[in-house]
């Protein structure tokens, strides 16, 4: 029986559904080619903003046991640097069949708007908008991702000036994630990515009696993260009919098919590279593929979403 | 078991080395092999990589050229670090004799290496260049396994007048040995690609910038490969191919001073 791993993500084709993270090694054109190399269904870059940032100081990353917590602050290298980037990642990319994605920030709507525009220059298969930082305009800077109003106002907002396939990537840090999906889709996203890093979360350390991180606090992501974020792509894909790219704490076969059960159209792979580098896709893939066989399935479709019953 | 976190080392005794820096013998082991580095944690002032001088005791030198560096080799025995890691891949030891060429701090992990090879009874030959004679670093420690080290400086102010690279290329059949180079990346680019035109084998060590030191953020990519988790260890070949990539895509990058770090 042969098995059909591919999935059709708004219109593009992924060879199969591991998609890399935003953030982990997408800092640089030649990484991203590389992890494609290695197997990846498509890959996200290290999301950027219009200006240059340097990010916190270290420490910024940590192995807590359980998972990583980081607050690297968004390091990147501005849009127009960026762009390039994206540009150079692409030709290599282009070859292998493998999709590009975009990832933007910004703390105001109009800088996410010309942030954008800039990004969109390179041409990536789909934009993705990180929409889990503090929006500078909002009396305390919370997030736009922590309400359904500023995330639908930054969503539309980026329509208006983008025509390519968007995706607005949720925070799992909210009473209700399911609103925040509904006003998004209704803003004119073409698909969602769930979830970022949960939290924020802190270590202390107790011989120094003070938190770890330079930041303090810090996302929590990988095994630990796995399941709020299994039930937050089950409660979206439940409520929205655009597709989701499931993400959290996927580390195996497994749980890359829980997501998919969950609902999720692919799933986003990130700290699982820190366990197993870029052999973490083939592996994952490897192991999602002899659970179908084992399960008696011979596409994804046949599986996804079964969860709902 | 939370391994990825910090473990605390007091600091045993200090050596100070030259006017640049110090060597920092802690109370306590931390398993690791030549080549590989640790993140040293300073509550409060930050944390950056270095190579592992020795293991039993957990040793550093450490050239004073900022915030950082100038806190730690300031610490008083007794005070403490947070050290996690050791992270990358080591120096691979093969058959056959060596020649250690070290430039500046650079002197640190090649140390290790000689003192793994006199325990194999494999004395490399050890070749230190520095800008002038108060640089050197470690000279006692080569001294103490009973190694001469040749010392080359800029200024002629000790020993050889000119580059580690250029007293190696000074040696009879040098290229025949084993070589491994750890140095500002001006010294290492030279280094490569004499030892690659002459077809010896070759391993450096490389310094990229770190941010979480395994092999998540992406930060300290060269090329497509990121020094803290596919080094910082490199062949020769594969550190040109390496930069050639990197130059490809950056064109200022290819002629980028490391007189930063190397002072
Ligand atoms: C794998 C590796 C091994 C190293 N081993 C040693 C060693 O054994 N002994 C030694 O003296 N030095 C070593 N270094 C360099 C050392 O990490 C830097 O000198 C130190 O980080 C400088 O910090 P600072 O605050 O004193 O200086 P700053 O003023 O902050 O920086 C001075 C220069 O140090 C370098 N640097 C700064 N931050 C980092 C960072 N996060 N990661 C890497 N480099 C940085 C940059 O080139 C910068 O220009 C090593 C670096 C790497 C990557
Ligand atoms: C070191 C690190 C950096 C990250 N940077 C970004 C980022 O720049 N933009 C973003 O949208 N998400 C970022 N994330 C979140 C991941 O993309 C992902 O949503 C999250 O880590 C959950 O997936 P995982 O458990 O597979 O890592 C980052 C995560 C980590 C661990
Ligand atoms: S420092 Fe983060 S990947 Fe190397």
């Amino acid at each position: 029986m042969a098995l059909d791993v591919s999935v059709d993500l708004c219109g593009i084709s992924l060879r199969n559904p591991l998609v890399l993270a935003s953030g982990i090694w997408g800092s640089c054109a030649e990484t991203l080619v590389r992890v494609g190399r290695a197997g990846a269904g498509a890959v996200t870059a290290k999301s950027c903003s219009l200006e240059p940032r340097q990010g916190h100081p270290n420490p910024t990353v940590l192995d807590w046991g359980h998972g990583l917590i980081n607050a690297i602050g968004l390091s990147n290298p501005g849009a127009w640097e960026e762009k390039r980037i994206l540009q150079r990642a692409a030709v290599g990319l282009k070859e292998m069949g493998v999709p590009l994605i975009a990832s933007v920030f910004a703390e105001t709507i109009v800088s996410f708007q010309r942030t954008v525009e800039i990004i969109a220059q390179a041409e990536p298969d789909l934009i993705e908008l990180n929409i889990s930082c503090p929006n500078v305009e909002d009396e305390f800077g919370r997030p736009f991702a922590l309400d359904p109003i500023m995330a639908a106002k930054v969503t539309a907002a980026v329509r208006e000036v983008y025509k390519g396939i968007l995706s607005v990537k949720l925070s799992p840090n909210v009473p209700d994630i399911v609103q925040v999906a509904r006003a998004v889709e209704k803003a004119g996203a073409d698909l969602l990515t769930a979830v970022n890093t949960l939290g924020p979360g802190m270590v202390i350390d107790v011989h120094a009696g003070r938190p770890v991180l330079s930041n303090k606090v810090g996302g929590i992501s990988g095994a630990a993260l796995r399941p709020i974020a299994v039930r937050c792509v089950y409660e979206i894909t439940q409520a929205v009919s655009i597709p989701v790219i499931g993400m959290g704490g996927v580390l195996t076969g497994e749980d890359a098919m829980q997501m998919l059960m969950a609902g999720a159209t692919a799933v986003g792979i990130g700290s699982a590279l820190y366990y197993y580098g870029e052999a973490a896709f083939m592996r994952i893939l490897g192991e999602l593929e002899e659970l179908m066989v084992q399960e008696g399935y011979s596409s994804i479709k046949e599986f996804r979403g079964c969860a709902h019953g | 078991m939370a391994d990825g976190l910090h473990r605390v080392f007091p600091l045993m005794r200090r050596v100070e080395e030259g006017k640049v820096g110090a060597t920092l013998i802690f109370d306590g082991e931390l398993k690791a092999q030549p080549g590989q580095f640790v993140m040293v944690w300073l509550p409060g002032v930050g944390e950056r990589p270095f190579s592992v001088v020795d293991d039993a005791p957990l040793t550093l030198t450490v050239a004073r050229v900022g915030p950082f560096t100038r806190a730690l080799t300031a610490l008083q025995e007794g005070e403490r670090v947070w050290i996690r890691g050791p992270f990358g891949r080591p120096f691979p030891l093969r058959q056959g004799s060596a020649i250690l060429v070290a430039g500046g701090s650079g002197v640190a992990s090649l140390a290790f290496l000689a003192k793994r090879l006199c325990e194999k009874r494999t004395e490399p030959l050890v070749i230190l260049g520095a800008r002038t004679e108060a640089n050197f670093m470690l000279t006692w420690f080569f001294e103490r396994m009973g190694l001469c080290p040749l010392l080359a400086t800029d200024d002629g102010s000790k020993g050889w007048q000119g580059t580690a690279v250029e007293r190696l290329e000074a040696l009879s059949q040098p290229w025949r040995e084993l070589i491994y180079g750890c140095g500002p990346e001006r010294m290492l680019r030279a280094l490569a690609s004499s030892a690659v035109r002459h077809g010896a084998l070759c391993w450096l060590s490389l310094e990229r910038v770190m941010k979480c030191g395994i092999g998540v953020c992406g930060h300290c990519h060269c090329g497509d490969q990121l020094v803290c988790r596919d080094g910082p260890v490199f062949s020769a070949e594969e550190a040109l191919r390496l930069w050639r990539l990197e130059a490809r895509d950056n064109p200022q990058i290819a002629d980028r001073e490391d007189s930063e770090r190397y002072p």
